[in-house]
């Protein structure tokens, strides 16, 4: 098995006018997962559509499980799985008859196929909905029937286009421990995602792309260093218009204040002790404390800092930092799960 | 995740080698054509071209117009008209063929098959041969309907079977041509109206359901050397029923079931390449 189970090398896109890919590389080993975090309309599914055989590049090389996409797209189908973003199922079989059809027109001998088709159906928990119509299925069902689909033959190497997009957090987090086993059984993944809590939960090493071309990579970790700081956020019982310049000092620089002057927010670099240096500065000045929040940075945080800063390839230290600073506000309201 | 289910020959790099065998695209044909079939009993509606329509048609021919659309050289309206209805209902039916495959290529699931490592042609093999199947259905319904009303035929078993193939192979060669229309569809609503526009007219500009001695001499010409009519006078011949266009003298009506092979092997020789090609290239991006 060839150690680097995906590659992209360079690949451009365009449809009539829209260029989707501008020259995008990147490459997976063999049994990790790869998070290609984007918004909407970045590139990450023109990316996968090149990988999975779906659509040829302009420029550029790709491989998959050591095989040329180009060369040999019909030996590449034989190796992977594929879960795209608009459910590829037939609404008129039923979840046991898509399954089993996948099985057989890759290869698989009906009654093998017709067992595994079982298999995921119980796996997904969907054997209870096994011999119903597919059309009648909710969108969650769907999405776990394709994820199931995507597995019939165990392909070694599985591409994941936004596979929870759109499902409610019980079936969200139960397609991420299906992902989690089958990372921790060889598989490699390509995953593509919106939600930067998946990337940050799913993957070895993410790949951050806008606008066709990769502005960041590195592993989750490596991604929060480089936004560098921290994010604090304290919420006054009165508005105090002198607050901001009380704890400016002990912030290092910018504070932005909420429209009412009642919330603080500012980027740090570190945080040791700065709650309490905080709340004994505010009262110092005679301003009460309802809240105070002190999070390390979030991939929200790396997220909106580079897609922002609109400044593609490396270099992006310094504007993220301006940027997330000037956008605190919107920053903390869209991010979720803000601790202390 | 080691017991793969799908053992495959591999080469020296442990690459799949892509040796398709004959059996396995077979295997590809019957999934693809059971999965058709399955499409159609969800959804029986979809038959009633070929079941509901022949019945009307038959009536309405036979007790409507037949009183007033003589023979010429004699014989009952009733013997003349049910090769023609067959042809006309076939004819008519491939539409289902267009639609199918539009819809298929607005779905989603064309993007899991191209995604899959099966012999691709299966897409549209199985298609055409579920399309066979139900036309088989509507020759079955379209005979009984006729011995019902009184037709009747003198012939012995093989030359019946003989006139049932010779539509249903027209049939099946012209189901290609829907499939090519069907991959060049926007949607399905668009590949349904080729029925209309297409399939009308090539039904009814013939000798299926009226003698083309009463048409106009251009029309008459046209006629003569449709396809349809060389099918339908083919089956009447056949069959021993009236076969009035015998004493026309262009040659498909001299020779009706060569000129009717002849049709059906040259539409499928230029329309069942033509739909691969259309298939890969709407496929492509």
């Amino acid at each position: 098995m060839a150690d680097t189970m995906i590659e992209a090398d360079g690949l451009f896109k365009s449809y009539g006018e829209t260029r989707a890919l501008a020259g995008v590389s990147f490459s997976v080993p063999a049994g990790s997962v790869l998070g290609l975090l984007g918004p909407n309309g970045a590139g990450k599914t023109t990316a996968v559509r090149i990988l999975t055989t779906l659509a040829r590049p302009d420029a550029g090389q790709a491989r998959v499980a050591g095989i040329d996409v180009l060369a040999r797209p019909a030996a590449v189908r034989g190796q992977i799985g594929v879960a795209a973003q608009d459910a590829t199922l037939d609404g008129l079989l039923t979840g046991r008859q898509n399954l089993v059809l996948v099985g057989e027109l890759s290869g698989v001998r009906t009654g093998r196929a017709r067992a595994r088709a079982a298999e995921l159906l119980e796996l997904f928990e969907l054997a209870y909905a096994a011999d119903r119509v597919v059309k009648g299925y909710s969108g969650g069902m769907r999405r776990r029937l394709d994820l199931a689909a995507s597995l019939v033959t165990r392909p070694p190497v599985l591409f994941l286009d936004e596979p929870t997009t759109g499902l409610d957090p019980v079936s969200r987090q139960g397609v991420w421990e299906v992902i989690r086993e089958l990372t921790g059984s060889g598989v490699t993944v390509l995953l593509t995602t919106q939600y930067l809590d998946e990337a940050d939960a799913l993957a070895d090493h993410i790949v951050v792309v806008n606008h066709g071309r990769v502005i960041a990579d590195g592993t989750p970790l490596e991604l929060k260093e480089r936004s560098r700081s921290a994010h604090v956020e304290v919420t006054l019982a009165e508005p105090g218009p002198e607050a901001a310049e009380v704890i400016a000092p002990l912030v290092g620089g910018r504070v932005s204040v909420s429209a009412d002057g009642l919330r603080l927010a500012a980027a740090v670099d570190s945080a040791p002790g700065l709650a309490t240096a905080l709340v004994r500065a505010l009262d110092r000045a005679g301003m009460l404390v309802d809240n105070i929040e002190v999070r390390q940075p979030s991939l929200d945080d790396v997220f909106f800092a580079l897609t922002g800063a609109h400044m593609p390839g490396d270099g992006n230290g310094s504007e993220a930092k301006g940027t997330s600073g000037g956008s605190a506000d919107a920053a903390e309201l869209e991010s979720e799960g803000a601790q202390a | 995740m080691t017991s793969a289910i799908a053992q495959r020959p591999r080469d020296a790099a442990g690459n799949r080698l892509i040796t398709r065998s004959l059996a396995e695209q077979a295997r590809n044909v019957v999934s693809m054509t059971r999965r058709n079939l399955v499409h159609i009993s969800r959804e029986p509606m979809q038959l009633s071209d070929v079941t509901i329509q022949p019945v009307l048609f038959t009536v309405l021919f036979i007790y409507i117009f037949g009183g007033a659309i003589p023979i010429p050289g004699g014989g009952s309206y009733k013997g003349y008209v049910l090769a023609g209805l067959l042809a006309l209902n076939l004819t008519t039916s491939t539409m289902g063929t267009a639609v199918g495959l539009a819809t298929d290529l607005h779905e989603g699931i064309i993007d899991r098959f191209r995604t899959l490592p099966m012999w691709r042609p299966a897409v549209l093999v199985g298609r055409s041969f579920a399309d066979l199947l139900t036309a088989c259905l509507c020759a079955v319904v379209v005979a009984v309907t006729g011995l019902a009303v009184g037709w009747r035929t003198s012939a012995s078993p093989l030359p019946i079977i003989g006139g049932f193939a010779l539509v249903l192979f027209f049939a099946y060669s012209l189901s290609w041509v829907a499939a090519c229309v069907g991959l060049n569809s926007k949607s399905p609503e668009s590949a349904a109206s080729f029925g209309f526009i297409v399939l009308f007219p090539l039904a009814f500009v013939s000798n299926a359901m009226v003698p083309t001695q009463h048409m106009p001499g251009w029309l008459q010409a046209a006629a003569d050397w449709n396809p349809v009519s060389a099918v339908t006078a083919g089956a009447r011949h056949l069959w021993g029923n009236p076969n009035p266009s015998a004493s026309i003298s262009a040659w498909p009506m001299q020779h009706p079931i060569e000129a009717s092979l002849a049709w059906s092997v040259l539409i499928l020789a230029v329309a069942a390449p033509l739909a691969s090609w259309f298939f890969r290239r709407r496929t492509t991006e």
